[in-house]
């Protein structure tokens, strides 16, 4: 068991690696909104925005396919948006017969399926990025500047120190109830499905105990540190020109791709 | 071992922006309210709790159990957060949870978080703790697992019900195929959870019965919660066989309302000879209104045996 | 004409030793650190085998291939059937495995319901899975404890636990990572006339020399992925300049 299957952190030397964490979280979510805001079919525009994710793929010495090799995760959640390839408006294309249905795809739908698609695929690849040159407590801290309350950054932070810790533990006891999930040739094994699903809820009722108790003992690790419900960050961030620089050069490459998007 | 994107995570690019704001801006009030909440009532001790709670939720994602044919069951979590921690903290874990989710794992897009905080966080714990709340208080130890398994299926079917109405409006599905694709899933998936929450907290029960205690007593007030609780579910169980067995009559009023012209360019027509594959319309509506039925009178049923124990009390 | 007689050979003792065979085996963790490098190693029936070696030598990883849990490269059998991936159940029916951790192990309410899970889930009728949950409970002698709940059990009860919940299975194998790990000495002692006791095959790693050289006659040293030593344990500790080679200290 790894701590590395939850760090998507890739430390690299790069431009984007030494940005302020507040101007990276910002840019991605202006990247995602502006993907959001192009009409369905604003192809152009959608390309230049998949350019821009390259040049920022390329500024963080990850490899300028990076994403694009990471970026396949989100493919089965595709499936619920293919029923807008047949939405009922704009020219049919086609008919298909299927199990007794007619399903008449239509080029606004096509378009409107493709467009999903891209402004799914872009904003994922824009996630992974951010992750991968951003350190998570930095990630942190970046929202609580940016006005997230510190409670729920901290509960955030403390999700993420014992995320290792507890999903370790269960990964414990369902190897160990695999050792025990046996069977006999000439014998049927396994019980009932509602069996299994108790047993699946024993374990998780057992490990939200020891979940329980021992924040106790951790909230008393802290009253001995001083805690008074108050948490201190130590690393400052400081905004430097270059931040500013990099924000204002990405929002206005952003207004250019929406230009694009209405004009073309 | 690694993690992967359940059903009702919805990713950027599926809602259509209004919808996206519409629900942060509910979610944002909701998590707002729940953070004073559980400051006030349990101080400076929430934040590790909390935390600790939220990478349980995490983890316990992925205990599965063999359902059949290699297929498996999992677990949300919500409905058990909010019964055991209380609503208002249920509400915290599973943002945390949820926004980490996205964050990381890409699980759940960023833009679109607000909307899906509200339908596997807040709505599971409106449903969650709003139905349990009504025999919290009551001695009958089975009556509590089996309303608590209820809420359980029903926080999942909900959450999947307005996901799908989600994508609707934002004008990414039909709603003739993404509502009964949901519900049927999700009604499948909920009695997983259900056994699931029922199982845990039947452990808990007998383990440190104390727990659950202090999250009672956190929530004298709770009648507000068994009232949003039941709204929703009715509206739920009301709601959905009328949406997957007569989408038009839903269609249409949302086409008068004029819901459907965002992010659209034309309004949907009603493809009028359309039929559920496999199913057919009308065993999809019967299967899913004797359910709905069964359903209504079990909260009747307990709705006026929670009024009946009160009239006692007194 | 000469006769030719056969040759006789020497009647081979009825012996099943093929309870574990394990074949060269090499494993690497995905990470890409090596763990093991050609480890052979046989147990005959009733064969009991302590496995001692530094922290870092690979007895726990070796041990997560005798049930299948890992696969490495090279053969491990379990009483005669290969381990692979389609027999897991089976192998896991002759393989009781006990981890060091037994909060890892225990994840049912009552000790009685923990001890029944395995048989329960080899689909055995619930008369037998009482008796098989009773019997495994007195050979640990923990049967006052049946209907305890084992989160509230001390370190000592919940590793006896531990084993009862793999002897209701009625295993062939029998192996413990570190059995005596965190125990006080009273615990220790009843966990070495338990394990004199039980008349299973066993493979049991652990720290503790002077255990070892109580209850098995018989201890294979690990060090660095390999077996570096396999013999009678009264020997190989009185051979200090190998136990100081491999990080150990006569007892």
């Amino acid at each position: 068991m790894h701590a590395d299957a939850f760090d998507r952190y890739y430390a690299a030397e790069s431009t984007l690696h030494r940005l302020d964490p507040r101007i990276k979280v910002v840019v991605t979510v202006l990247f995602i909104l502006s993907n959001a805001l192009l009409l369905d079919g604003a192809w152009a525009a959608f390309g230049l925005g998949w350019i821009f994710l390259l040049l920022a793929n390329s500024a963080s010495n990850l490899g300028v396919d990076f994403t694009f090799r990471r970026s396949f995760i989100a493919l089965p959640f595709m499936l619920v948006a293919v029923s807008a390839i047949f939405a009922p408006s704009g020219q049919p294309l086609a008919e298909w017969r299927v199990f007794g249905i007619s399903l008449v795809p239509t080029d606004v739908g096509v378009i409107r399926f493709g467009s999903i698609l891209l402004r799914t695929w872009l904003s994922v690849q824009a996630g992974i990025l951010l992750v991968a040159v951003t350190q998570f407590p930095d990630l942190i801290h970046a929202f609580e500047h940016l006005r997230v309350p510190a409670v729920l950054t901290t509960i955030i932070a403390f999700l993420y120190r014992y995320l290792f810790v507890l999903t370790d533990e269960v990964l414990r006891l369902l190897r160990a109830r695999d050792s025990r999930s046996a069977a006999i040739p000439g014998q049927k094994s396994g019980r009932s499905v509602f069996w299994r699903a108790q047993i699946a809820g024993h374990m998780a009722g057992q490990l939200f105990l020891r979940s329980y108790e021992r924040s106790d003992r951790i909230y008393n690790a802290m009253l001995a540190r001083g805690y008074t419900g108050q948490m201190r960050t130590l690393r400052a961030h400081v905004m430097r020109r270059r931040d500013w620089l990099v924000l204002s050069v990405s929002i206005l490459a952003l207004l250019f791709v929406q230009l694009i998007g209405r004009i073309g | 071992m690694h993690y992967a994107p359940a059903p009702l995570h919805i990713p950027d690019g599926f809602l259509n922006l209004v919808v996206s704001l519409i629900f942060w801006a509910l979610t944002i009030a909701a998590v707002g309210i729940a953070i004073s909440k559980t400051n006030k009532s349990l101080g400076e001790k929430q934040v590790p709790l909390m935390g600790i709670m939220a990478a349980f939720i995490f983890a316990a994602q992925m205990l599965n159990f063999p359902v059949a044919g290699g297929t498996s069951g999992h677990f949300l979590g919500g409905a058990l957060a909010a019964i055991v921690l209380g609503p208002w903290a249920g509400i915290l874990v599973m943002t945390a949870v949820i926004s980490v989710q996205a964050l990381l794992f890409q699980d759940g897009g960023l833009l679109v978080m607000g909307a899906n905080i509200f339908d596997m966080g807040v709505l599971t714990a409106m449903i969650g703790f709003g139905l349990y709340r009504m025999v919290s208080a009551s001695a009958n130890k089975t009556l509590k697992l089996a309303v608590a398994g209820v809420a359980a299926w029903l926080s999942t079917v909900a959450a999947a019900l307005l996901t799908a109405l989600q994508l609707w409006i934002s004008g990414t599905s039909s709603l003739q195929i993404v509502m009964p694709a949901m519900l049927g899933v999700h009604v499948l998936i909920g009695i997983g959870e259900a056994l699931i929450t029922v199982a845990a907290l039947a452990f808990i029960m007998q383990a440190r019965p104390d727990l659950l205690e202090a999250g009672k007593v956190a929530e004298k007030g709770g009648r507000g919660w068994i009232a949003a609780g039941l709204v929703v579910s009715l509206i739920a169980v009301l709601l959905s066989p009328f949406a997957s067995g007569d989408p038009d009559g839903l269609e249409r009023v949302a086409e008068n309302l004029g819901f459907l012209e965002f992010g659209l360019d034309a309004p949907y027509t009603i493809l009028p000879d359309y039929t559920i594959p496999f199913l057919g319309e009308t065993a999809l509506s019967t299967i899913v209104a004797g359910v709905v039925g069964a359903l209504v009178v079990l909260g009747l049923m307990v709705v006026v045996g929670g009024m009946l124990k009160k009239q006692n009390a007194r | 004409m000469p006769v030719t007689h056969p040759t006789t050979h020497p009647t081979i003792p009825d012996y099943a030793c093929d309870v574990l065979q394990v074949n060269d085996l090499h494993f690497s963790y995905p990470d890409g650190h090596s763990a093991l490098h050609g480890v052979t190693l046989s147990l005959c029936k009733g064969d009991k085998v302590a496995l001692v070696g530094p922290n870092g030598a690979g007895k726990s990883t070796l041990m997560l291939h005798l049930n299948g849990i890992l696969g490495g490269k090279g053969g491990v059998s379990v009483a005669g059937m290969p381990v692979n991936d389609k027999n897991l159940p089976q192998i896991r029916a002759a393989v009781g495995l006990v981890f060091q951790n037994p909060d890892d192990q225990l994840f049912s309410p009552t000790v009685f319901e923990d001890v029944a899970f395995g048989p329960l889930h080899m689909g055995y009728p619930e008369d037998e899975v009482r008796d098989r949950v009773e019997t495994a409970l007195a050979r640990v002698r923990m049967s006052a404890y049946r209907d305890r709940l084992s989160h509230h059990l001390s370190m000592g009860e919940k590793k006896r636990i531990a084993i009862a919940t793999v002897l209701s299975m009625s295993p062939q194998l029998l192996v413990l990572d570190e059995p005596s790990a965190g125990l006080d000495p009273r615990a220790r002692r009843t966990l070495i006339h338990l394990l004199k006791e039980l008349d299973i095959t066993m493979l049991v790693s652990t720290h503790d020399l002077a255990l070892a050289r109580e209850i098995f006659p018989r201890m294979v040293i690990m060090d660095e992925g390999r077996i570096v030593a396999d013999g009678p344990t009264a020997e190989l500790l009185e051979n200090v300049p190998l136990l100081e080679a491999h990080g150990l200290e006569k007892p």
